[in-house]
C-alpha cells in the first residue's frame, strides 16, 4: 500500500460499503450532523476543548503496559496492552461520547439518545450527558438489561432513562432500531450518540476519528518503549469501534499486521455466533452496507455471544473494506476460548478484562507463541471486567 | 404509461383522490392477503401498498413491526410477497400494486433479479424505506427500464433541493410522510401539511400521496383535499391485530373502514 489511505469518500463510502441508507426523515438531521462534524473536525477551539476533556476527564493518555509475565509465559512476542480499561467509566467508549457530546453542545441540542449492548456505551453517554446537563435516554435490549444489570443501575444513577427494548431479539440491534425511531420522532432537539463505527455516514468515520486517539497514542508509546513500530495489533470486533480506533493510525504502515477478533459464540459451525466478517454476507442494515448475519431472504439472523457488546449482526463498514482489501485479517474466538483469555489475563497480570476484550486476549494467546520474542504485539484492552462479575459468578455457580 | 401514472391521470380527470391502503404481506397468515386485496378493491381503493416483512423495520412503529413479526413467523419473504402480488394480478389487471419494504431483502436477492422478478409479478411501484435517492439511482434505473415506478418518501423536513431530487429520480407518485416519526404515531397537523404541500407542488408535477397519521374517514377526507392520495396503514393493521383469532372479522372491519373513507373522500369536493 503506497498510496495514502483516504477512506471514506465524501458520501461515506468505503468501496462498496458504508453510505447513507436511511429513511428520508433522517436525511436532514444527518446532513446537519455531517456539516457540524466537518466544521469542527479541524476547528482549533473544538480540538482544544476535546483534548482537555480527554486529558482531565477521561484520564488520557491511557498507558501502554508491557505484560512481561504473560509474554514470558506464552513464550513468543512481547505483549503490550493498551489500557483503555483505565479510562473514566471503564472502557474506550468514553473517547467517542466526550467528542459527540461536545458536538451536540455546539449544535444546540438539548437531548441525547444512545443505544447500548453491554451498557458501556450507555454508561459513557449517560456520564457525559450528566456532566453537560443534557436529558439522556438510553435504549437497551431487554435481554441485555437482564445480563448487564450493574450498568443499568449506573446509567440510572447518572440520571439517564433506560428503556428496555422488547422487540425482535431484544439485544443491541433492536436497541439501535428503537434509538433510530426515537431520533426520527425527535429530530429537532435530539442528538443521537452512536457508540460504534456503524450507522449511516458520517457516524462510521466520525466515531473512528474520535477513537483514533487509541492508535495515535499507542503508536507513539510503542516507539518510545521499543524504538520501532509494533508487528501486530489485536482487538475485538463487535461493531468495531475499539479495533478501528487502534488500527486506523497504522493503516499506512504496511509492516504492522492488524487482526480483528469476532465473537464465535458457541462456534461458527453451530450458527450461534456474532461473526459477520467470518461467516456473514454483504447487505444493508442500520444505515450502511456491510457484512451482516442474514439468511437467504435477507432477514437478519439472531446472534449469540457471551459478551453483550459483541452480540450484533453487523460490523462497521470500514472493517468490511479492510477485510476485502486484505489490509486487516478477521478471526473469531468462541465463548469458551474467551473465558480462557479472561482467566489468563486476570491470573497472569492481575487485570480483569471485559468479556469483549477477553476475545482479543484469547486470540493473542494463539498468536503470540507463533511470534519471536523480539517482536511486539499490541492488544487493545478495550474495557474492564467489573460489569461482567455477575455473569462470571453465575457461570461459576455463585450468587452475588 | 405505467399503471400508476394511468391511475392517477384517471383519478385526476374525475376529480377524485386515490385511496391507498397498506397491509403487510402474509399478516396474519399468508393465505389472508390475496382475498383481502381483492376485497379492498371492491371497497373502492385505487392503489394497494403491500408491505414486505423485514426483521428490522427501523422506520415503523410497533403496529407494523408486529405485523412484520407475524408474517415472518409464517416464513413470509420478499419472494413470497412477489408471489402474492402475482397471484393477485391474475384476476385483477387494473389496480396498481406497490411493494413497500426495506433494502436488505433486495440486496440478498440481487438488484437485477429483483427488478426482473418484480416485472414478472407485474408489480407497479417499489418504495424502499431505507434507500434514499443518493444510494438508489442504480436500482431506480433498473426498475424504470421495466416500466416499474421507483417511489420515494418526502418528509416535513425535506428541503426544496431534495424535493427536486425525488422529482427527478422518482416516478408514479411521491409519498409524503406527514409527520416526523414512525408509522402509526401521533396526530396530523393539517395546517403544516397544507403549507408543505404548497412547497411540494412548486417543485414537482408528480402526484403526492400523504400518509402517516391517517386514522379514520374524517382525517382521510381532510388529507385527501390537500394531496392526490391518502395512504392508510397502521389503522388497518390494528384491525388485524385486534382480531387475530377471527380474521374474517378483521377483514370485515377493514372493508368497512375503507368504504367509509371512500365515501368521505368522494363527498369532499361535492
Amino acid at each position: 500500500m503506497t498510496e495514502k489511505y483516504t477512506m471514506p469518500d465524501a458520501r461515506g463510502h468505503f468501496g462498496p460499503y458504508g453510505g447513507m441508507f436511511v429513511a428520508e426523515t433522517l436525511i436532514p438531521p444527518i446532513q446537519e450532523l455531517n456539516a457540524a462534524y466537518q466544521r469542527y473536525l479541524d476547528d482549533p477551539d473544538f480540538i482544544a476543548e476535546l483534548d482537555k476533556d480527554l486529558q482531565y476527564y477521561v484520564g488520557r493518555p491511557s498507558p501502554l503496559y508491557h505484560a512481561e509475565r504473560w509474554s514470558r509465559e506464552l513464550g513468543g512476542a512481547q505483549i503490550y496492552l493498551k489500557r483503555e480499561d483505565l479510562n473514566h467509566t471503564g472502557s474506550h467508549k468514553i473517547n467517542n461520547t466526550v467528542g459527540q457530546a461536545l458536538l451536540a453542545k455546539r449544535m444546540g441540542k438539548t437531548r441525547i439518545i444512545a443505544e447500548t449492548g453491554a451498557g458501556q456505551h450507555g454508561v459513557a453517554t449517560a456520564t457525559v450527558a450528566a456532566r453537560l446537563g443534557l436529558e439522556c435516554v438510553v435504549y437497551m435490549g431487554a435481554v441485555d438489561v437482564a445480563r448487564q444489570s450493574l450498568n443499568v443501575y449506573r446509567m440510572k444513577l447518572l440520571g439517564a432513562t433506560v428503556v428496555a427494548v422488547e422487540s425482535g431479539s431484544k439485544t443491541l440491534k433492536d436497541a439501535l432500531n428503537e434509538a433510530l425511531r426515537d431520533w426520527v420522532t425527535n429530530v429537532d432537539n435530539t442528538f443521537y450518540i452512536i457508540g460504534t463505527v456503524a450507522g449511516p455516514h458520517p457516524y462510521p468515520a466520525m466515531v473512528r476519528d474520535f477513537q483514533a486517539i487509541i492508535g495515535r497514542e499507542a503508536k507513539q508509546q510503542c516507539l518510545d518503549a521499543t524504538g520501532r513500530l509494533p508487528d501486530a495489533l489485536v482487538a475485538c470486533v463487535g461493531g468495531g469501534s475499539n479495533a478501528i480506533g487502534l488500527f486506523y493510525p497504522f493503516i499506512d504502515d504496511a509492516s504492522v499486521a492488524m487482526v480483528g477478533v469476532e465473537a464465535a459464540g458457541d462456534g461458527i459451525a453451530t450458527g450461534r455466533h456474532s461473526a459477520p466478517l467470518s461467516a456473514g454476507r454483504p447487505g444493508v442494515l442500520h444505515g450502511n452496507r456491510t457484512y451482516l448475519m442474514a439468511d437467504d431472504d435477507g432477514e437478519i439472523i439472531e446472534t449469540h455471544s457471551i459478551s453483550a457488546g459483541l452480540d450484533y449482526p453487523g460490523v462497521g463498514p470500514e472493517h468490511a473494506w479492510l477485510k476485502d482489501t486484505g489490509r486487516a485479517q478477521y478471526v473469531s474466538i468462541t465463548d469458551n476460548e474467551a473465558l480462557d483469555g479472561f482467566y489468563a489475563l486476570t491470573r497472569m497480570e492481575g487485570i480483569i478484562p471485559a468479556l469483549e476484550s477477553s476475545h482479543a486476549m484469547a486470540y493473542a494467546m494463539k498468536l503470540a507463541p507463533t511470534m519471536r520474542p523480539d517482536q511486539t504485539l499490541i492488544i487493545n484492552l478495550s474495557g474492564r471486567g467489573d460489569k461482567d462479575m455477575q455473569t462470571m459468578a453465575r457461570r461459576e455457580g455463585i450468587e452475588l | 404509461m405505467s399503471r400508476l401514472a394511468a391511475k392517477f391521470e384517471e383519478l385526476s380527470k374525475s376529480g377524485r383522490k386515490a385511496l391507498i391502503p397498506f397491509i403487510t404481506a402474509g399478516d396474519p397468515y399468508p393465505e389472508f392477503t390475496v382475498p383481502m386485496m381483492h376485497a379492498m378493491v371492491e371497497a373502492g381503493v385505487d392503489v394497494i401498498e403491500l408491505g414486505v416483512p423485514f426483521s428490522d423495520p427501523m422506520a415503523d412503529g410497533p403496529v407494523i413491526q408486529r405485523a412484520s413479526e407475524r408474517a415472518l413467523a409464517h416464513k413470509m419473504s420478499l419472494r413470497r410477497t412477489l408471489a402474492i402480488a402475482m397471484e393477485f394480478r391474475r384476476t385483477n389487471q387494473h389496480t396498481p400494486v406497490v411493494l413497500m419494504g426495506y433494502l436488505n431483502p433486495i440486496e440478498a436477492m440481487g438488484y437485477e433479479e429483483f427488478a426482473n422478478a418484480t416485472a414478472r409479478a407485474e408489480v407497479d411501484g417499489i418504495l424502499t424505506v431505507d434507500l434514499p435517492p443518493e444510494e438508489g439511482e442504480h436500482c431506480a434505473a433498473l426498475l424504470k427500464a421495466r416500466d416499474i415506478d421507483p417511489i420515494f418518501l418526502l418528509a416535513p423536513n425535506s428541503s426544496e433541493e431534495r424535493i427536486r431530487l425525488m422529482d427527478a429520480i422518482g416516478s408514479g407518485y411521491l409519498y409524503y410522510v406527514s409527520l416526523k416519526g414512525v408509522t402509526g404515531a401521533g396526530h396530523l397537523d393539517t395546517a403544516n401539511v397544507k403549507a408543505k404541500l404548497e412547497q411540494l407542488r412548486a417543485n414537482t408535477n408528480l402526484p403526492v400521496a400523504i400518509g402517516f397519521g391517517v386514522k379514520d374517514a374524517e382525517t382521510a377526507k381532510t388529507i385527501a383535499a390537500l394531496g392526490d392520495g391518502v395512504v392508510i396503514g397502521s389503522a388497518l393493521i390494528s384491525k388485524i391485530e385486534a382480531n387475530l383469532d377471527t380474521p374474517a372479522q378483521a377483514k370485515q372491519e377493514i372493508i368497512e373502514l375503507l368504504a367509509s373513507m371512500r365515501l368521505a373522500m368522494d363527498s369532499n369536493g361535492a
